[in-house]
């Protein structure tokens, strides 16, 4: 009885990686990595910080509705070859030093996020990509997809708005205690985008990220702003 | 009977620090303000050198005293805009409390060493 039970998981197994689907390694796999490598800097299960000293113990983005708010293909790219989002790190005021004009980046505090092998980066982005806790907040959003120029993004995003005191909008303009925006576009997903700006705190209570109560309408410009720069060239990461 | 007494006292300071949710001032400054008014509160935080509009430098006694607490208060809450000040300024009023404005304003005084007033 024993045999022929391992005799019939053989063939499944065979069968399944002839067929190009790992089936019984890889849902498995990529929860083994988020608990054994990721779990020490990002939050898998939630809540948020709620308090200032776990704001400020927090080493690296919760990931807890990572299938929310990623994009999945950005997540398999990018976790085979991570380029720094936070030019301040998180928390960022742990990474900063007076300087001479101003504060700088202490960049020798820095750590760089470590690299997955793409089999790896695949299995992990299936698995943070099924953590929806927050389809609530999604489904408020109506984000139609649409164009602007530059010129007014920047009018919105700049001018109107002030977000480029704390985003950098290309890779060396901009402020630097919040994630860079060049790139959003293409790692977030729209509605997320949309709903974050809308209410920060409705996803991370204590972040440093004003509520500015930016209207339906600027949301959408500013939607459609981060998803025009993430396609220029000179901002690819 | 000395081990439900121990409870009993766990059981107080528990319930005193969840009520506490009020954030010192000096911790919000670190947490929120650093970031553009900088780590000694000149107006030199990390953010600045792509800014149109300089953020206030808190420790200039002079400038800050010509401030009101209620309108530090309401620039706090509401943002530059509502003083006819930069945009740069955000509104906290999502993020922290009435009290912890309150208590900002006063942690400001300190930080300037001055009162409102020539």
């Amino acid at each position: 009885m024993e045999n022929i039970a391992k005799k019939l998981i053989r063939h499944l197994v065979l069968a399944s990686s002839l067929l190009g689907f790992p089936l019984v390694a890889s849902a498995a796999d990529g929860m083994t990595i988020l608990q054994k490598d990721c779990v020490t800097c990002h939050n898998l299960k939630g809540p948020a910080p709620q308090t200032l000293q776990a704001l400020w113990d927090r080493k690296g983005p919760d990931l807890f509705y990572a299938g929310n708010k990623y994009r999945r293909e950005w997540l398999v790219e990018w976790l085979q070859k991570p380029q720094r989002i936070r030019p301040a790190g998180e928390f960022y005021e742990k990474h900063i030093k007076p300087g001479a004009k101003r504060d700088e980046v202490d960049a020798t505090t820095l750590e760089n996020h470590v690299a997955l092998p793409k089999d790896d980066a695949i299995a992990v982005a299936d698995e943070l990509m099924k953590l929806k806790p927050r389809d609530d907040l999604i489904a408020k959003e109506k984000i139609t997809p649409g164009t602007i120029s530059k010129q007014m993004g920047e009018m919105v995003f700049d001018k109107f708005q002030g977000c480029m005191a704390c985003h950098l909008i290309e890779p060396d303009y901009g402020g630097l205690s919040g994630p860079e925006v060049y790139t959003a576009g293409k790692r977030l997903q729209a509605e997320y985008m949309a709903s974050y700006i809308r209410s920060p705190q409705a996803w991370d209570p204590l972040i440093w990220m004003p509520n500015k109560h930016v209207s339906d309408g600027n949301i959408q410009k500013l939607v459609d702003y981060l998803e025009l720069l993430s396609k220029e060239s000179g901002n690819e990461k | 009977m000395k081990n439900s007494k121990i409870i009993l006292l766990l059981a107080a300071m528990f319930l005193a620090a969840s009520a506490q949710a009020k954030e010192t001032p000096a911790d919000n400054y670190k947490t929120y303000c650093v970031e553009c008014h900088g780590m000694q509160g000149n107006g030199k935080g990390v953010n600045i050198r792509d800014m149109s509009v300089q953020p206030r430098d808190h420790t200039d006694a002079k400038a800050m005293s010509t401030r009101s607490d209620a309108e530090l208060f309401k620039v706090i809450k509401e943002g530059g805009l509502s003083i006819n000040k930069s945009v740069l300024m955000p509104p906290w009023g999502d993020t922290l409390s009435d009290d912890e404005i309150r208590d900002m304003t006063q942690y400001l005084r300190t930080l300037c060493k001055c009162k409102f007033g020539p």
